[in-house]
């Protein structure tokens, strides 16, 4: 089986529910996540993103393979959990209530 | 304590010579100002309803629903390569023309002709009628007297904006100075969109104050920084470089947003991991414009410590140029007195590759959460002014835009009031 990710980012397979294609959808699942759930994710995945910042600059948005678009997306998600990791402590917006502000247009990939 | 300049007046409020008495917000707490409001301001001024790249070739079209103003609109490119506006209302019995699922939804897409889902009337791109089913049931139906109605559609800089007044100025001259100092800015390369929409319990007004200030930032946002640096940032306070206002617009230029931040201290992992945030992806993308080059009224001052500049354009188009060279667009639809429908929209030069695709990804999500914190506290300011129980606010001197704002509005409501006194009340 061809690996869901690119080689180097193996350690990320047991987060793969976090390649979302969409930032409604990557928020959605965060603020449906416990924080430890979240802080699993970040701890994982935020090293790789550190050490792995050469590597993305070599991926071209232009002929994007599914194991890169993969990588991405999981990264996209990375950036909205990084909120409630570092920043909030908690998966929602403090003082959001029920409030929203949804995307509605967003690149493709 | 002073950290910039101001002017010889001593204030800015003073200096754009608008009063700096306690503002009462009576103007977003009653439906029956509402009422007025729709009929002096939304169906009277130029109303920015997209972009031209919304629209890539002949055909392509968009619909935007203006509640405030009581319709709904379909832009498109007709054939001649030309932009026009129309009513989204067919010409038969009334349907609403083009719309998918949801009749109060918003749709885009690309055709020949427009065709009513009720009893297949069709329309040519340029509005004209183009066929009638069973025609000959009709009585005398001439079908040159029932195309589309027109709405006049004009574009500033790409911008494509409507107005629903046929004696209103042209749209440039509508503008003003402001926007005449913005032309030459390349928003044409800056084709990467991400867009947001909220529906916000509060009235349109009180939104654009929100983000016609930054005194509150340091305070609501706090939580964005880091501890030691919320600390510092409180202590500092929030002061423009500079305030202008031209008519009904008005524009803030902002330091800040300076990238990298001088202290890396200030800056979460994430950011200094993708060497971006909210003001934007620290490298600035090539856009054929250094900073100095800029247009005349983007960095008034030539501060070197500028970052941002946010331009109102009257009533509800607010424009805010960034200095690592990405721009944010907010606007506010009204629904009623007390809700409305927030877009934000940012726009970058397409990343080349998934690195940069990150960058952009995280400035547009700190954008969101910011927006979130705003949007609901400003529910909670909609309730209590709604209560009454307090009519009297002071506004202080970075506050000075959203006065103008309001009594710009007002004077739109009184100038209708005089012009149609006599005349039975907007309904």
């Amino acid at each position: 089986m061809a690996s869901v990710f690119p080689e180097g980012f193996e350690a990320l397979e047991p987060f793969v529910d976090w390649a979302v294609p969409t930032e409604k959808a990557r928020y959605a699942k965060r603020i449906s996540s416990t924080m430890d759930e979240l802080d699993a994710f970040y701890d994982v995945a935020f090293p790789l993103l550190k050490s792995g910042t050469a590597r993305l600059e070599k991926i071209s948005m232009e002929d994007i393979s599914e194991p890169d678009k993969r990588l991405l997306w999981l990264f996209c998600s990375l950036v909205t959990v990084a909120f409630s990791v570092e920043a909030w402590r908690q998966p929602r917006v403090p003082d959001s209530g029920a409030s929203s502000i949804d995307a509605i247009v967003e690149p493709a990939v | 304590m002073a950290h910039f300049k101001k002017p010889e007046e001593g204030s800015w409020t003073e200096h754009l010579k608008v009063d700096t008495e306690p503002v009462s917000y009576e103007d977003s707490t009653s439906p029956e100002h509402y009422e007025l409001e729709r009929e002096a301001i939304f169906k009277r001024t130029w109303l920015n309803v997209g972009r031209v790249e919304q629209l890539p070739r002949k055909g392509s079209y968009f619909t935007k629903e203006l509640d405030a103003a009581r319709t709904s609109v379909v832009v498109v490119r007709g054939t001649d390569g030309e932009v026009r506006a129309f009513h989204n209302v067919c010409r038969h019995r009334g349907n609403k023309l083009v719309w998918n699922d949801f009749p109060r939804e918003e749709t885009s897409g690309v055709c020949r002709q427009f065709t009513c889902k009720y009893h297949a009337w069709r329309y040519d791109l340029d509005g004209k009628l183009a066929f009638v089913q069973q025609e000959g049931e009709f009585f005398d139906l001439d079908k040159s007297e029932y195309g589309l109605k027109q709405v006049r559609a004009e574009v500033w800089e790409g911008f494509v904006f409507v107005n629903f007044d046929e004696n209103a100025a042209p749209l440039r001259e509508y503008l003003g100075e402001l926007a005449k100092g913005i032309e030459g800015y390349p928003f044409h390369k800056l084709t990467q969109v991400h867009k947001y929409r909220a529906e916000i319990g509060s009235n349109w007004k009180l939104f654009i104050d929100a983000f016609a200030e930054f005194y509150h930032a340091p305070i609501l946002h706090s939580g964005q920084y880091m501890p030691e640096q919320a600390r510092k940032i409180q202590k500092y306070g929030y002061e423009a470089l500079h305030y202008d206002i031209d008519g009904p617009h008005s524009m803030v230029s902002s330091w800040g947003g300076i990238a990298p931040p001088h202290d890396r201290e200030m800056v979460k992992p994430i950011e200094a991991a993708l060497r971006s945030g909210l003001f934007g992806p620290w490298d600035a993308p090539d856009i054929g414009m250094a900073t100095e080059d800029l247009p005349p009224a983007v960095n008034p001052t030539r501060d070197p410590r500028w970052g941002m500049d946010s331009f109102v354009f009257f009533p509800n188009f607010m424009l805010l140029i960034w200095r690592p060279n990405w721009v944010l667009t907010y606007h506010y639809w009204p629904t009623s007195y007390n809700t409305h429908i927030f877009e934000g929209t940012c726009y970058f030069v397409p990343p080349k590759n998934a690195f940069e695709r990150l960058q952009q990804e995280l400035a547009a999500v700190s954008f969101k959460e910011y927006g979130l914190q705003d949007g609901n506290t400003l529910e909670a300011t909609q309730t209590m002014l709604e209560s009454g129980t307090v009519d009297r606010f002071p506004l202080n001197d970075q506050e000075v835009l959203l006065r103008h704002l309001h009594h710009s509005a007002q004077e739109y409501v009184r100038e209708y009031q005089r012009r149609t006194a006599g005349a039975p009340a907007a309904s």
